[in-house]
Order: structure tokens, then C-alpha cells, then sequence
């Protein structure tokens, strides 16, 4: 089906074109532009990016053109804002980033959107809010604000609201401060829709959304003695449906998922997933190549996603000593490990997605390549970004890595790879098979071939 | 067992990557990333223990080498009662001793003239022969350890520099009560403070007496060595510089390998 429903997989099924590309063109790229977070919201009507530079910039999609069924959806800009501005802690001398490490939506419940956004230290609650329409004709007030003089006012007259151009305005209206020593990787608002919480790399906090000057910690594995340190936690996500569940992944390629009616400090996990390593593949970078980078849970929330730097697992909740399915991303990079090592592209932390009834999964590369795996066709497909291949609808073609041997035609082998472009972060329409695919500084959008 | 095969550079290599990795993060913008900082501690773990189980290999088989040597030339000597040829024979060795993950040898041997960048331990008590090195052994007659430390960023063992040579504080007496050692992560049971204080660290150097480091200690010993670095800031790392430079003396530096130098960068 090309409408609603996230239909057949990828494959000979589906095909997917280049929508639009949005960014700069020039391959100069100014590092405040880098982008650092992509997110559809609740409806996929919205589409928020953040990056290096503190700024939020919001795409609206378009209602669909009736003339031209084939340009489904556009998404333009909706607004733009400067969400966080680089801070200085004097205490510890240490500069805080502006960057935008994670935009998460809230479900709408009125005319205005809000949005959560964080660097590494401090989150912020967005109002997004349109203006179309403006007062005109004061009693008091002359147009350009200034008081009339009392006395020439003769007759009462009442302001009107006449139409406007359409103004969107972004207000900051909480500021969530102060409740991170380390830096914010993840945060996550509860199915509840009044609580969120935010992990940083040793705990994680409560929020109720309307309250800043609070926070609970509900998970803290700093040791007493930093000394005995030996993970960190990774990344967070509350369940979808269930607003007691929370997962947190860690350094050492474990999740653990806590029931927050158990105890006030979920220390103790109430299950933990772990797969046992594969002793025959130990090397130097074992313990780099087993934290994971990102967790998800399924949208109808009996599976959770991780993505470690070579492959992404898909957990079923009740089964804890093994993923149910694992999906090789780029096993051609094992034998590169050390050189991914000390140009430091080991330590790129990939994003993974579900599309909108969990049939497929995504996940990016390098050399601006991303990944598709189709889980019950077991059929998997790579997809390349790039300038190339941006003439509008154009198909992609599937793309191919040769690791050794004879290189066949059209397939890259690995040692030609960019390492600099990489896409650590991808988004799936919620509802729609609509993909934003987030190079370096570039945002793509991507679209099933409507036949 | 870890597989080096796939790694295009060698243990020691490694380890330099990994410190100056450790170094730069202390001035990128956003301070210091506790994950990754942790990850390549785990790193300079395992590249440390390939190299010192190749450092090891080494040792054991220069050691067999040189009992063979030491037997042909007892027996040409003719003169067992020679005392002063053993006591010259001696002092122009060192002895290799065993810690940590090579606790496996149980040996008191000696070795040549190092490399510099060489390790070797010179613990155990002036012998005149070789005997079986055991643990209940103290070690606070040895006349080789001079007072000049240094501190091992990377083990975080601290050793005795003599002479240009390296000692490596590693004698150990189970039967000592393992002593809590500000700042001491290479053995002992862990400070609670965050903040290590490595001018108690020095002096307690000099008393040479350590617990063995366990296996596990030494595991975690390096990512505590680090995260103590981070826990004290940049500005804690700026003021201990000035005590590592004092109790490095340029002489026994110039003797250590361009990885340990790391100590001086820092």
C-alpha cells in the first residue's frame, strides 16, 4: 500500500526515491551546521533536526499536492530557533556545548506543539505555536504602540483580529537545570505524558514536566569510589505503553529494564539482557565494539532495538540470555578495527529506528551509506545519501561492499569508504514510509516509489 | 585469549594512540568524555597485558638463556668458593621478579642490561644465588632500589628509577595487611576519596612494600588510574605535573621508552 500503513518491507517489494535534500551544498562544512539529532513527531507532520550549533530548525509537511500525487509530501521549514548557547561552568573551568544531543516530541494536546530538547547538561521545554491573526484597531494605542493623547479620543472602538502571515514562534517555557554531573545522552517522556526522564553516563532522573526545581533520581551505578569504574550508561527510553517499564543500555553491551513501582531507586534491574561474547573474537577493541550506542523499543512495545558499532539487535522483552535477531551493519569493518581506532571513528555512535509497525529496521554507516533490514523476509538492502543521487524521485539504487576478493562491477570495496561520512542519525515517518536520513551537515528525505 | 593478529600495530603502539587520546581529550571543548575516556582505558588494558605477556615471554627466555650461561661458566671457573665473581656477576644483573599477570614465574632471575622502555622488577631480597622466588619474601634489604620514583600513568605502579634503570616496585607479602594507599591504584584496597594524593603516593613508594596486584585490581587499575585523573579536573592534572617532574629525574627518563614518556607530557 502507498498510503498510511508502513506496508511490505524492502526488497523487490518496495523502492525507495530521493525526496528532497535540505542544507548547505557546499562540502565546506561549517561544524556549527553538523546535525546531532533527527525526529519526527507523534503524526510525522513535524520534523525537528538539531546540531552542533544549539539551533533547532522544525519541517512542516505539506498537505499533499492534489495535481501531483507522486510529490506525496514536502517538508518545508517551519521554524527556527536558537535552543541551547554554549555555557562556561567557572567552578570547573569546563566549557558546556551547545549541541543539541536529542529533540524528543510531546504527544499535541492542544494547538501548539512542544518539544524537549538537550545539550550535555541542560534540558528545555519548547512551546512551538503559530500566529496567523492580529489585533488591529486599539482604543488606546496608536498602531505603532505609542499611547494617543486621552484627549483625543472621541469614540470607543474594540481592536479586531484580522488575518495575518502565518508566524510561528518558539518559547522557551521550562528550563530543566542543574541535575547532571555528566553529560545528558538520552532523554525519554513517559507514556503518562507528565513525566520524562534524562540519562546522563552514571544516572538517570525523573521530571515531571512541569516542575524544574525537582528531579528524582531513579537509577545511579556511580561506584563509591570512582576508581572501581567500569561502565557507563549509554542510552534510555521509557516503554511506550507502559509508564512504570524504563530500559537503560551500558558500556559493556548489557540493557537493563527497571519497573519503577519496585523500589524508588531502580538500581536493581528487574531484567537484564546480556549475550555472552564470542571468545574467539576477542581483540583489543572488544569492549569499544560492544557499547551500545542506541536502544528503541518496538512501537507496540514487545521488542527493544540496540545498535552496537557493528550490528543492531533486536531483543524480544521475555527473552533475556540472546537477542531474537541480529543484524550485521558492516562486518567488513572488523578486520579495520585499529585503524577505525586511531582516526576515531570507533567511538561513532549510531542511531537505529523501527519503521511505524516495527516490520523493518534502519541504521546508518559510513561513506553515507544506511541500512535497511526487513525482519520477517529476513532481506536486507544499502541505501547510499548523496548529492548524486538527489534528482527529484529518483530511485535508489541498492549499493554494495565488497570485503575481499574480486570487486565486481558497481560494488565499492572497503578500503575506498569515506570515513567522514557517516550517518549516525535516521528517522522513520511514524506512519508513513518516509525516511530523514542525516548526513553530516545535509538532511535527506527519502520516500517510497509510488507506483 | 586476545587475538592481535587482526591489529595492524603492535602492543606498544597501541598504548601511545591510547595516552595521547587520553591526553587530547583534557583540552577538547565539553570537557573530559567519561565514556570514552573509559573505553580507551579498556583499550590501554589490553594492549598492556599482550605487552607485558610478550615482555614476559621475552624475560623467560633470556632467563633460560642465561641459567645456561651461568651453569657453563660455573663450571669453567672451577672455583665455587669464588665469592667475589658471584657478588660481580650480581651487581651487573638485574633480576626479573614476578607480579600480577605473571605470577606464573617463579623465578628469581636476572637479566641483562635493559632496553630502554624495559621493565623489569628488582624487588626481592640480594641473593647471591638463584632461588625460587616465593612471596613471603620482603624485600627491604634490597640494596639495588634507589629512592628516585616515578609514577606509571599507565599502570599506575609506581617504581623506583636507580641508575637509569627501571625497578618495578612489584614485591609483594601476602601476609602483610594490604595497606590503603592514597593514591596507590596499582595495589592496595581502593581510597574512597576521588581525588588521589600522589605525593603520599611517593613517599609511600619508598617503603617498597605493595601487595601483589591481583588480576582483577590491575583490570580496573587502569580505568581508576584515569578516572582519578578526570576526577581531580584539569586544573588537579596541571598541579601534580609539577610533582611528576621532581620526582622524574632526567636520567632515569631518558632511559624509559618513547610510551612512558607520556608521564613527562602529562
Amino acid at each position: 500500500t502507498s498510503d498510511g500503513a508502513a506496508g511490505p518491507g524492502p526488497g523487490a517489494d518496495m523502492q525507495w526515491c530521493f525526496s528532497q535534500v535540505k542544507g548547505a551544498i557546499d562540502d565546506d562544512v561549517a561544524e556549527a551546521d553538523i546535525i546531532s539529532t533527527v525526529e519526527f513527531n507523534h503524526t510525522g507532520e513535524l520534523l525537528a533536526t538539531g546540531d552542533k550549533g544549539g539551533r533547532v530548525v522544525i519541517f512542516q509537511q505539506e498537505i499533499e499536492n492534489k495535481n501531483l500525487p507522486q510529490f506525496r509530501s514536502e517538508y518545508n521549514v517551519y521554524s527556527t530557533f536558537q535552543s541551547h548557547e554554549p555555557e562556561f561552568d567557572y567552578l570547573k573551568s569546563l566549557e558546556i556545548e551547545e549541541k543539541i544531543n536529542k529533540i524528543r516530541w510531546l504527544p499535541q494536546k492542544n494547538a501548539a506543539q512542544f518539544l524537549l530538547s538537550t545539550n550535555d547538561k541542560t534540558i528545555k521545554l519548547w512551546k512551538i505555536s503559530e500566529r496567523d491573526k492580529r489585533p488591529e484597531g486599539y482604543n488606546l494605542k496608536e498602531e505603532d504602540g505609542r499611547y494617543k493623547d486621552p484627549n483625543s479620543i472621541t469614540a470607543l472602538r474594540v481592536p479586531v483580529l484580522i488575518p495575518m502571515d502565518l508566524m510561528v514562534e518558539a518559547s522557551p517555557r521550562r528550563v530543566f537545570s542543574n541535575a547532571h554531573t555528566y553529560h545528558i545522552n538520552s532523554i525519554s517522556v513517559n507514556s503518562d505524558n507528565e513525566t520524562y526522564l534524562s540519562a546522563d553516563d552514571l544516572r538517570i532522573n525523573l521530571w515531571n514536566l512541569e516542575i524544574t526545581d525537582r528531579s528524582f533520581n531513579i537509577v545511579d551505578i556511580k561506584p563509591t569510589n570512582m576508581e572501581e569504574l567500569t561502565e557507563v550508561i549509554t542510552a534510555a527510553e521509557f516503554h511506550p505503553l507502559h509508564c512504570n517499564t524504563l530500559v537503560y543500555s551500558s558500556s559493556k553491551g548489557t540493557i537493563r529494564l527497571c519497573d519503577m513501582r519496585e523500589s524508588a531507586l531502580c538500581d536493581k534491574h528487574s531484567k537484564l539482557f546480556e549475550e555472552p561474547e564470542d571468545p574467539s573474537n576477542r581483540s583489543f577493541f572488544s569492549e569499544i565494539i560492544s557499547s551500545i550506542s542506541d536502544v528503541k523499543f518496538s512501537h507496540n512495545g514487545r521488542y527493544m532495538m540496540t545498535r552496537d558499532y557493528l550490528s543492531v539487535k533486536v531483543w524480544d522483552l521475555n527473552m533475556e540470555n540472546r537477542p531474537v535477531e541480529t543484524y550485521q551493519v558492516h562486518e567488513y569493518l572488523r578486520s579495520k578495527l585499529c585503524s577505525l581506532y586511531e582516526n576515531d571513528c570507533i567511538f561513532d555512535k549510531f542511531e537505529c529506528c523501527w519503521n511505524g509497525n516495527d516490520s523493518v529496521v534502519m541504521t546508518g554507516s559510513y561513506n553515507n551509506f544506511f541500512r535497511m533490514f526487513e525482519r520477517s523476509q529476513r532481506r536486507d538492502v544499502t541505501l547510499e545519501a548523496s548529492r548524486e543521487n538527489s534528482k527529484p524521485l529518483q530511485v535508489l539504487k541498492p549499493r554494495k561492499v565488497c570485503a575481499g576478493g574480486k570487486r565486481k562491477k558497481d560494488e565499492i570495496s572497503v578500503d575506498s569508504l569515506d570515513f567522514n561520512k557517516k550517518i549516525l542519525h535516521t528517522a522513520w515517518h511514524p506512519q508513513e514510509n518516509i525516511i530523514a536520513v542525516a548526513t553530516t551537515n545535509n538532511l535527506y528525505i527519502f520516500q517510497d516509489k509510488v507506483n | 585469549m586476545i587475538n592481535t593478529m587482526e591489529c595492524a600495530v603492535d602492543a606498544q603502539s597501541l598504548i601511545s594512540i591510547s595516552l595521547m587520546k587520553i591526553h587530547n581529550s583534557r583540552t577538547q571543548r565539553g570537557g573530559i568524555k567519561l565514556h570514552k575516556n573509559l573505553l580507551v582505558s579498556y583499550v590501554l588494558r589490553n594492549a598492556r597485558q599482550v605487552y607485558i605477556k610478550e615482555k614476559y615471554a621475552e624475560i623467560y627466555r633470556m632467563q633460560q638463556y642465561e641459567e645456561v650461561m651461568t651453569v657453563c661458566n660455573e663450571i669453567q671457573e672451577l672455583n665455587p668458593l669464588d665469592v667475589e665473581a658471584e657478588d660481580r656477576e650480581e651487581e651487573q644483573l638485574e633480576r626479573a621478579a614476578c607480579c600480577g599477570e605473571a605470577a606464573a614465574i617463579h623465578r628469581e632471575d636476572c637479566v641483562k642490561e635493559p632496553e630502554p622502555g624495559f621493565y623489569r622488577s628488582c624487588c626481592m631480597e640480594p641473593a647471591p644465588h638463584y632461588e625460587h622466588f616465593t612471596l613471603t619474601n620482603t624485600n627491604n634489604n634490597n640494596t639495588h632500589c634507589n629512592k628516585t620514583t616515578v609514577l606509571d600513568l599507565d599502570t599506575h605502579v609506581v617504581t623506583t628509577v636507580e641508575n637509569g634503570y627501571l625497578h618495578q616496585d612489584c614485591c609483594c607479602d601476602p601476609q602483610t595487611p594490604q595497606r590503603k594507599r592514597k593514591g596507590d591504584f596499582g595495589c592496595g584496597a581502593s581510597d574512597p576519596e576521588d581525588v588521589p594524593d600522589f605525593s603520599t603516593a611517593r613517599k609511600r613508594a619508598r617503603r617498597e612494600d605493595c601487595a601483589l596486584p591481583s588480576l582483577e585490581y590491575t583490570d580496573t587499575s587502569n580505568i581508576s588510574n584515569l578516572i582519578s585523573i578526570f576526577g581531580s579536573g584539569f586544573s588537579g592534572l596541571l598541579s601534580r605535573q609539577a610533582d611528576l617532574e621532581q620526582i622524574c629525574s632526567k636520567p632515569a627518563l631518558a632511559s624509559l621508552g618513547a610510551w612512558t614518556r607520556a608521564i613527562v607530557a602529562f
